[in-house]
């Protein structure tokens, strides 16, 4: 993506910034994975069977599409009154940029090692790049890309996942 | 599950189809397996009246979830996803049937010797493409290879 050259100078001091650190809040464990194996009546014996799993992938594992799930707070939980923001640096930016709207046009994610049960997965938000003005059919404004790196408890790379955001203001 | 290796694989070739009847119950399932609490995904009268959709709708992580099975169902289980590219283009209802297709766009062996394979898969109802995603997924080179074996800069997916 081409590089903006007239961002504002706290906007520019965003790129590279590794922000919002946090952990997922409970441990990875195998009766999500055994929900999301059932949900889609996966079969994958790595998941089901632990002679295979400790023959081909060392033990057992979370199937790596879950990467995410171990981050999306529990429903309620005892002394909360904030609600959890997923993705805080894709509104950070529209609120600094003055724009309004925004859509994710895509989202790529890459797999490190696998996520295993009893992991304590955390997350950190990296925003990578801002374009210059675009206009597009929505409006015009700016697509940026942020990366969200998942680590586990020993500091090993599980997952990336790569947002692109479109920030835009409606054609008046 | 049978094992694929890479030298079974050609530019072209088209993945089995896999078909499935999506009701009430796929979507609450997979939304509730994949923590997504959103009431969208499990309360009609929230999606009919805030979201303007004519029912609840599979939320993405879950259908990322089905896109793993699809693929995995066809490589074996020492297939190992690298990376997914996803675009959503369109909602899946209930009462929808929802159709993944799949072909390989390359295949080969990387400079550290891992089998890669890109595949363009597409989830689609009747003529509607509701997601599209490319898939990089690693397959064992030979019978005693093994994609999971791989660690640190071994794995560069």
């Amino acid at each position: 993506m081409t590089e903006a050259t007239d961002l504002p100078r706290e906007v520019e001091a965003m790129i590279g910034a590794v922000k919002y650190e946090e952990s997922g809040g409970f441990p990875v464990e195998r009766g999500y994975v055994w929900n999301t194996c059932a949900a889609t009546e996966n079969a994958n014996p790595i998941f089901w069977d632990d002679a295979v799993a400790a023959e081909i992938t060392d033990g057992p594992i979370a199937p790596p599409t879950m990467l995410s799930v171990w981050f999306r707070p529990h429903h309620w939980a005892p002394g909360r009154t904030e609600e959890h923001l997923p993705l805080r640096v894709h509104f950070d930016l529209k609120e600094a940029l003055g724009l309004p709207e925004a859509v994710m046009t895509d989202n790529t994610i890459t797999f490190g090692e696998p996520v295993r049960p009893s992991d304590e997965i955390t997350s950190r938000q990296i925003l990578r790049s801002i374009s210059p003005e675009k206009t597009t059919k929505l409006g015009t404004g700016r697509f940026w890309v942020i990366d969200v790196e998942y680590h586990n408890q020993d500091g090993v790379l599980v997952g990336v996942e790569s947002y692109t955001g479109f920030g835009y203001r409606r054609p008046a | 599950m049978t094992q694929l290796t890479l030298d079974q694989v050609a530019v072209g070739d088209a993945l089995p189809e896999l078909s499935y009847d999506v009701t009430a119950t796929t979507v609450i399932l997979g939304a509730l397996a994949s923590r997504d609490w959103r009431p969208m995904h499990h309360d009609r009268d929230f999606a009919q009246v805030r979201n303007g959709t004519r029912d609840i709708f599979m939320n993405t992580p879950n259908q990322a979830a089905w896109f793993e099975r699809f693929v995995t169902d066809w490589t074996g289980p020492r297939g190992r996803l690298g990376r997914m590219k996803f675009r959503m283009r369109d909602s899946v209802f209930p009462g929808d049937t929802m159709v993944f297709a799949g072909t390989v766009k390359a295949a080969g062996a990387g400079d550290d010797g891992c089998g890669w394979i890109d595949i363009d898969v597409t989830l689609t109802v009747d003529d509607r493409v509701c997601t599209t995603c490319e898939v990089r997924v690693a397959v064992p080179t030979s019978d005693d290879d093994n994609p999971w074996a791989r660690h640190g800069d071994d794995w560069r997916p």
